[in-house]
């Protein structure tokens, strides 16, 4: 049964929350608390956007290889980086006020989404590979930008910008945390809203318009919280490229259903269980060798691969 | 009953639909003949509302396709398009129950679930009720994206090219029970279809349309319409209809 997998995924992430507060607890006890539970939050939090927007992603795209960091959501981050500590200088770049450049971070990659989601799908209704070039095009085009930019940099600007393009949860703001995880929430009960329709759009725009689907008004919707936790998660955490596509996979694989009230919170919950036991191998057992998000993006690129080469593009 | 006044209809900036004038009666089957590129599934998709006209207008028991909304057209005409690749891992019985959506909007009930066993025993899928539809053969897959249009149970069911995957035994079986569906009766449905299989239409089409370019050649009863001369000229070769063993038949000559 779906619901009782589904039930499984949950308990599942509790345990992992479980371990990676408990392990290796010693004294001070509030104080390692207070930081690992902060931790455990942005962990969670960017699992379950991620998880959950690449379904209705592929969902609305009618493809299951792709996420939403088709559009260069990753390349545009790292471009605003690398513009801020060009133009503020290393010390401008670290006085900034971590709020406002989160909400403006989540605003440029917010109207950057939404403008190229929303100007390929009024305009081509779907047309997959011009939104696919579209933003391969655009990701090489910003990736050229903060290349340039960063040979103009000083060296000790550059690591700075190369610390802000990677994904890290150690020195997350509980107040930027909190905004998200508050957002998030209300995304995740509008994403659940949307089931029974994103259900229809999974038949494909012509037949779920024939069955009486306002499919283009669906797939604007499940768009703009697409962009809404990608933009958030991306400007909390930075970016987690394969994240989602590992979810997603896994939650088909998992649940076996095509019911988008229990894919939405089975993506979203496999992939804050994968950053927390992630996290928790890196953090007990490698003693932090290297960066979650660089083992989960080789992890994902591998699936990615496999996917592609072993069956035909669903 | 289904009416166009002047239809225009532009796709890219090409007109594809030029001033269409047309009633479809109730009843029977009317089938929509043509060479390539004469607009037929363009017709068809305006038909369901699904194609905003350039010019003038799709009227279907009075209700302007058009403005209506998505879920009353949905309760007009069920249209099966040609064969769209489906991402989830449907069922058979999945599949026939998305026929329901306009009547249940995600949340079946009792009558819902009557009515996707019924279509499911019309089209003969009831065995193939648990099987994915990855696994079917395309035949199989036709008759299921028909039972849906007909799970939707609307007065009009609107098919594009429906025998297009299927070979001479599931083509005559599609047609008859088609013509099952559109005998006098409760619940008798209305059924257009594109068809280029010239003979299916001779023998089974009460109507015929013919469309050229984007214009109407003729329209009428089908025993009268579609003559060879007809057909010669419309496709632009030599072709013949013949009597055989009662049955009509288009054969080229």
């Amino acid at each position: 049964m779906p619901e009782r997998r589904l039930l499984l995924l949950a308990l599942g992430l509790v345990l992992l929350c479980a371990v990676y507060l408990g392990w290796g607890l010693r004294a001070p006890y509030g104080f390692i608390l207070s930081l690992r539970v902060t931790k455990l939050a942005a962990l969670v939090v960017t699992g379950l956007a991620v998880g959950a927007a690449t379904i209705l992603f592929q969902t609305v795209a009618a493809n299951r290889l792709l996420t939403p960091g088709i559009v260069g959501f990753d390349s545009l981050f790292v471009f605003i980086q690398t513009t801020l500590v060009l133009t503020l200088g290393a010390a401008g770049f670290a006085s900034l006020p971590g709020l406002a450049q989160f909400a403006a971070e989540t605003a440029c990659l917010m109207i950057a989404g939404l403008v190229i989601f929303g100007t390929l799908f009024l305009r081509g209704s779907g047309d997959l590979l011009r939104m696919i070039l579209t933003g391969v095009i655009l990701g090489v085009f910003l990736r050229g930008l903060s290349s340039f930019a960063g040979r103009l940099l000083e060296p000790s600007e550059f690591a700075i910008v190369q610390q802000a393009s990677v994904a890290s949860f150690g020195a997350v703001d509980r107040t930027e945390l909190a905004v998200a995880a508050c957002v998030l929430v209300l995304a995740l009960a509008a994403a659940l809203r949307l089931a029974p329709a994103l259900d229809a759009a999974a038949l494909g725009r012509m037949t779920a318009r024939g069955i009486g689907l306002d499919h283009d008004r669906v797939a604007m919707a499940a768009l703009a919280l697409v962009t809404l936790c990608v933009a958030l998660t991306t400007a909390l955490v930075g970016p987690v490229a394969f994240l989602g596509l590992l979810a997603a996979s896994l939650a088909h694989a998992a649940l076996g259903t095509w019911r988008h009230r229990l894919l939405i919170p089975a993506s979203g919950l496999i992939g804050a269980m994968i950053l927390v036991a992630g996290q928790t191998v890196f953090e007990r057992v490698l003693g932090l060798q290297s960066a979650l998000a660089i083992v989960v993006e080789f992890a994902g690129g591998l699936l990615f691969l496999t996917l592609v080469l072993r069956r035909p593009a669903r | 009953m289904i009416e166009t006044e002047t239809l225009g209809v532009a796709l890219g900036g090409r007109t594809i639909l030029d001033g269409l004038n047309l009633r479809f009666g109730q009843g029977g089957i009317t089938a929509l003949v043509g060479p390539n590129g004469a607009g037929k599934s363009t017709l068809l998709h305006a038909l369901a509302g699904l194609l905003r006209p350039a010019r003038g207008r799709v009227t279907v028991e009075g209700l302007d396709m058009a403005r209506a909304a998505p879920i009353d057209r949905a309760k007009a005409v069920a249209l099966l398009t040609q064969s769209e690749r489906v991402t989830a891992r449907l069922t058979v019985a999945d599949l026939v129950g998305f026929g329901r959506w306009p009547h249940h909007k995600g949340r079946p009930g009792a009558e819902d679930h009557r009515q996707v066993a019924e279509a499911m025993e019309l089209f003969d899928l009831t065995a193939l009720s648990g099987q994915l539809l990855d696994s079917l053969s395309g035949g199989q897959r036709q008759r299921a994206f028909t039972a849906m249009a007909y799970a939707q149970e609307t007065p009009w069911m609107l098919l594009d090219e429906p025998l297009s995957a299927l070979d001479p035994r599931y083509s005559r079986d599609l047609m008859e029970r088609l013509q099952g569906l559109t005998r006098p009766g409760p619940g008798a449905r209305s059924v257009i279809i594109v068809l280029h299989d010239l003979s299916a239409a001779a023998r089974y089409a009460d109507r015929v349309v013919a469309l050229k370019g984007g214009r109407l050649v003729t329209s009428g009863p089908a025993s009268l319409k579609l003559t060879g001369e007809m057909l010669s000229g419309l496709f632009g070769t030599g072709l013949a209809v013949e009597t055989v063993r009662g049955r009509r038949l288009v054969a080229p000559v």
